[in-house]
């Protein structure tokens, strides 16, 4: 039997970004908060000091700050007509785990979406006529304008102390910046992180190209910054271990170095850490959630009422959720119906590693951080004409090396044998001369009616609830647009003056083994119409009028760069929502 | 420690069994509940003299001021007793001037002499009128039933009768007069200092009885693992780089350009300096900045000396990436090494055991972040954190002398269970 808490005003499932935006948001609103976290608290000087946080086999290759399959995982398959498998070792995506979430462990790119990304289909149908769209091609516009978030991704800039160049003034083109950007109302809060050698060269050789380079916005801090909460951090030491790592010395943007020293002084915060939700309760009627079970690391069962719920887990956990519950019709691809799990997306990420005379050039990629980089922006969403390619959607490129960590970063031209003498030799003869974007071209991916997320017949979990499954696989879009894109990407490179190339296309089948980004997308989208969409424009559930899912669970489709930006920035917009409309007056915010 | 622990009791062999002191209830009257100008003025004067760093147990959050809570001493662990109203266990029967008797004179209400770890040397230069405002106060919070056996020392310390001596040797009342060729700020800042702040108590070197050395007040003091810095202008070791602005906002942030307070110090900010007012503040900035040191500054150690050479390696490999070449670090987040009060201090017992445990900046309104040092004791040995000790205490203008390996290795030894 479940042991039943003393009620709470708002009872918040995971303590990432946006369950950290939103407690804080909420407790200045006078709630009481209970934030329920799967896993571990975590702070810099406990969990990754600097003395052991550039340890790349603990953290790169063993994931010791992510969600552990042993725990629970996911089964996938690429084609319906496949039986799935479960995931026992991450691959193309890094489930986070603990205080912090995602949050922790990521590169700090801090990026904004095209406003034409928010309007999507009516866009492209717009420019291009609908029969320009493939027939199982699902995108939807948000039901949000960019216009609309603008005032909320500032807020998250400038809690973060993002660093960057404004391209776009209040519709002001400026030099330096990002031409194709939507209009931002101030410029960011800190000046663009120094760039390295090689990042320095890609912006010139992409300049000589016609091309608009500017600084990757980054969470990485250019210099001390103390945000509007009072919370400070210190100047980038360009270590080179971000991504996948902690960052131990106070200059990565995270819910750590943010919000949370302000939300733990609150008399009304209250976090739990290890203690996995494990279904939202909901009243007889369906109508309307009472709170959450969780389940401690005793094996104890607990339930939390409360008078409001807030979905904040990453995709995957967001959705499962809301399946194990009940709520919301579950996608049927066959006949095309129903809301929780559709519109599912990834990212369609490629590399070009390029190889240099050692004799002219030396890089230090050591020299970097996570969200360092020169980018350009003309083959992102929409800027460039597709008509006459063929596809729809693009990316983010650039020289956005951010390591030269020694197990992962030892590249070596094409041809090399694998291992003895002369991998070494070419490992060291090509290690300071060698550039390796990672995620150098960053392709979106939109959504089709047969890439979708539900439960697994066959595969449970320890609490013996169903796994998730994943069916995913590439269409023929965005293959031809990562085609189109690395050789972009690939001229740049050229121009630079490589002496070879090694151009790794993304190919089908989706392969779930191969690392690309952790930006799972879609599954409980937002939307206009409660037939095609899990939520309202505020991240309301249609069915649920008292729970809100945050996150990238709630995107319709996956745009051409990092998601935290836009997910935060929906965060921070229905938290404004719930303030100034759902607690003077309980109930749906739009009706359908 | 123990030493001094044995020398306390050569000392106390001398004492001939003695005089108990006789009950004397003067009968202050009760409280006035309304009068709440003086309640208030008693809950400041709380905060100023940090009574609940001692009488609170931070385990027991819904009691405060309930006792219990144990009191580290050079010769052994007290008990803080309850201090709040219940009749049976707290001060509920205490007349007024019982409550001024114990507070000022150290002495309780059937005549047992208190032991000096509650700092009456200090509350001696309190008013009549402050110990009153305090006494309304204390009568006004939640009373708690809670039975704190204080005594905890071995015998014969636990004979509290041997307190005649020590109060014979220490214990001066009525000290404190304003000063009229001093500022106004000065004075109110001096009262507070040596009066209900008590800031001796842990700054004031100590005689190996535990008395203050009154020959060189506030010139920093080694107790739990920590060395409580030098607060006069002592350009060698004190604060002679902090401005009154540095002090003030030190105190009440917890944080300033140079520093960051952790250990004992980041509780008295927690539970005290942080709630002062700003003209208190400014008011003890005034008379610290007054108070001159006279110690002789000698040579820094030469960069050539193998310590340093090889401190100067390890400080470069492991240290500068947060504190910088140049040992500036990050203002309000990353002390700065040159201008931090710890680093060059008499005792380098703070420097070896921050390197060594590592060490949690206390988190204050204004300063939110608190950021932490981590431990370096499992990844440098006794030599190298010996090494690193004598290089930042010896670069950018320090010349606090070697450390030695010894030094590091006692370091090690020292229970880290006050802090971080």
């Amino acid at each position: 039997m479940p042991r039943r808490l003393p009620h709470k005003d708002v009872a918040i499932v995971g303590l990432g970004w946006t369950g950290s935006i939103l407690a804080n948001e909420l407790t200045d609103a006078g709630l009481e908060v209970m934030a329920i976290e799967r896993g571990p608290w975590r702070a810099a000087a406990t969990d990754y000091p600097p003395n052991y946080a550039q340890d790349e086999l603990r953290y790169r290759i063993r994931h010791e700050l992510f969600l552990q399959p042993a725990q629970t995982t996911f089964t996938f398959r690429n084609r319906m007509s496949e039986r799935a498998l479960p995931i026992r070792n991450w691959g193309a995506f890094m489930p986070p785990n603990g205080v912090g979430g995602g949050g922790v462990h990521w590169n700090a790119e801090t990026w904004r979406f095209l406003p034409s990304d928010f309007v999507l289909r009516s866009h492209l149908t717009k420019r291009y006529g609908a029969r320009f769209l493939p027939a199982d091609m699902t995108i939807q516009d948000w039901g949000v304008t960019y216009a609309e978030l603008e005032p909320h991704y500032d807020r998250f800039e400038y809690l973060c102390g993002t660093c960057g160049q404004a391209g776009n003034l209040r519709g002001k083109i400026l030099e330096g910046g990002n031409p194709f950007e939507g209009p931002r109302s101030r410029p960011y809060p800190n000046p663009p992180q120094q760039q390295p050698f090689s990042h320095t060269l890609f912006a010139q050789a992409a300049r000589q190209l016609g091309y608009k380079p500017f600084p990757q916005p980054s969470g990485n801090l250019s210099q001390a910054y103390r945000n509007p909460l009072g919370v400070r951090q210190g100047p980038c030491s360009y270590c080179g271990f971000c991504e996948w790592f902690g960052c131990g010395n106070y200059s990565k943007a995270s819910p750590q170095t943010t919000i949370l020293p302000v939300l733990v002084r609150k008399p009304n915060f209250t976090a739990r850490d290890q203690c996995e939700v494990t279904r939202i309760n909901l009243e007889p009627s369906g109508r309307r959630a009472t709170g959450v079970t969780f389940v401690d690391t005793s094996g104890q069962e607990w339930e939390q009422p409360a008078d409001l719920v807030l979905l904040c887990a990453y995709t995957i956990f967001n959705v499962q959720l809301l399946m194990l519950s009940g709520i919301g019709q579950r996608y049927d691809p066959v006949a095309n119906r129903g809301v929780i799990g559709r519109n599912f997306t990834h990212q369609t990420i490629s590399d070009v590693v390029s190889f240099f005379d050692p004799k002219k050039f030396i890089f230090n990629p050591f020299i970097a951080s996570g969200a360092i980089g020169m980018c350009i922006d003309e083959f992102n969403g929409d800027n460039f004409d597709h008509g006459p390619y063929g596809f729809v959607g693009g990316g983010y490129m650039g020289q956005v090396q951010t390591n030269g960590r020694p197990i992962e970063t030892t590249p070596v031209p094409p041809g090399t044998p694998k291992w003895g003498a002369k991998w070494k030799q070419a490992v060291k003869e090509n290690y300071l001369s060698a550039i390796k974007p990672g995620t150098g071209v960053h392709g979106s991916m939109y959504s089709y009616r047969d890439v979708y997320l539900d439960l697994d017949p066959t595969y449970k979990d320890r609490f013996g609830r169903p796994l998730v499954r994943i069916t995913m696989d590439f269409h023929e879009n965005e293959l031809k647009q990562n085609r189109f894109l690395t050789d972009r990407f690939a001229a740049i490179f050229q121009a630079m003056g490589a002496r070879q190339m090694d151009k790794q296309y993304r190919r089908a089948p989706y392969d779930i083994t191969d690392y690309q980004t952790t930006h799972l997308c879609g599954g409980a989208i937002m939307g206009t119409d409660p037939k095609t969409s899990a939520l309202n424009r505020y991240l309301q559930s249609w069915d649920v009028p008292n729970l809100f899912v945050m996150g990238a669970s709630a995107f319709p489709q996956n745009a051409g760069y990092n998601p935290t930006g836009t997910l935060a920035a929906l965060a921070y917009w229905s938290a404004q929502a719930i303030r100034t409309q759902y607690l003077k007056n309980p109930g749906p915010l739009v009706h359908a | 420690m123990l030493s001094r622990a044995r020398k306390l009791l050569l000392a106390m062999a001398v004492l001939a069994p003695s005089l108990s002191g006789c009950t004397h209830a003067h009968g202050g009257g009760r409280v006035d509940r309304q009068n709440f100008a003086l309640i208030e003025r008693g809950r400041y004067l709380v905060t100023l003299g940090d009574c609940t760093a001692c009488h609170s147990d931070p385990t027991r959050s819904d009691s405060p001021f309930g006792g219990g809570h144990p009191v580290p001493t050079p010769f052994g662990t007290l008990l803080a007793p309850n201090i709040t109203p219940d009749p049976a266990t707290g001060i509920g029967n205490w007349t007024a001037q019982q409550f001024d008797d114990a507070v000022r004179r150290g002495r309780m209400p059937d005549g047992r002499r208190l032991y000096p770890a509650m700092p009456f040397p200090y509350f001696a230069r309190m008013s009549a009128a402050d110990v009153r405002a305090i006494w309304a106060y204390l009568n006004t919070v939640k009373p708690v039933h809670h039975v704190v056996v204080a005594d905890q020392l071995p015998f014969p310390l636990s004979l509290r009768v041997s307190m005649i001596f020590w109060d014979w040797l220490y214990y001066h009342p009525g000290q404190w007069r304003p000063r009229a060729d001093e500022s106004a700020a000065w004075n109110r800042g001096s009262y507070i200092v040596r009066g209900p702040g008590h800031c001796g108590a842990c700054h004031t070197p100590k005689t190996f009885l535990g008395g203050d050395e009154r020959s060189h007040e506030l010139q920093g003091y080694s107790l739990q693992g920590w060395f409580a810095p030098d607060l006069t202008g002592d350009p060698a070791h004190g604060l002679a780089l902090w401005s009154a602005k540095d002090i003030v906002a030190y105190l009440k942030t917890g944080h300033n350009r140079f520093d960051a307070a952790s250990g004992p110090m980041a509780e008295e900010v927690k539970d005290s300096s942080s709630g002062m007012s700003a003209e208190d503040l400014a008011a003890i900035a005034t008379y610290l900045k007054g108070e001159e040191s006279t110690s002789r500054r000698r040579a820094a150690l030469a960069a050539a000396d193998l310590d340093m050479v090889a401190g100067a390696a390890i400080y470069r490999d492991i240290c500068a990436g947060c504190h910088k070449i140049d040992g500036s670090g990050v203002p309000y987040l990353i002390p700065d090494l040159a201008g931090s009060a710890a680093v060059a201090s008499r005792d380098p017992a703070t420097v070896l055991r921050v390197i060594l445990h590592g060490a949690a900046s206390v988190a204050t309104r204004e300063e939110p972040t608190g950021p932490q040092m981590p431990s370096y004791g499992w990844q440098l040995d006794d030599a190298q954190v010996a090494a690193v000790a004598t290089y930042v205490r010896n670069s950018w203008g320090h010349s606090a002398g070697r450390v030695p390996e010894s030094a590091a290795r006692a370091a090690r030894q020292t229970p880290s269970a006050s802090a971080p």
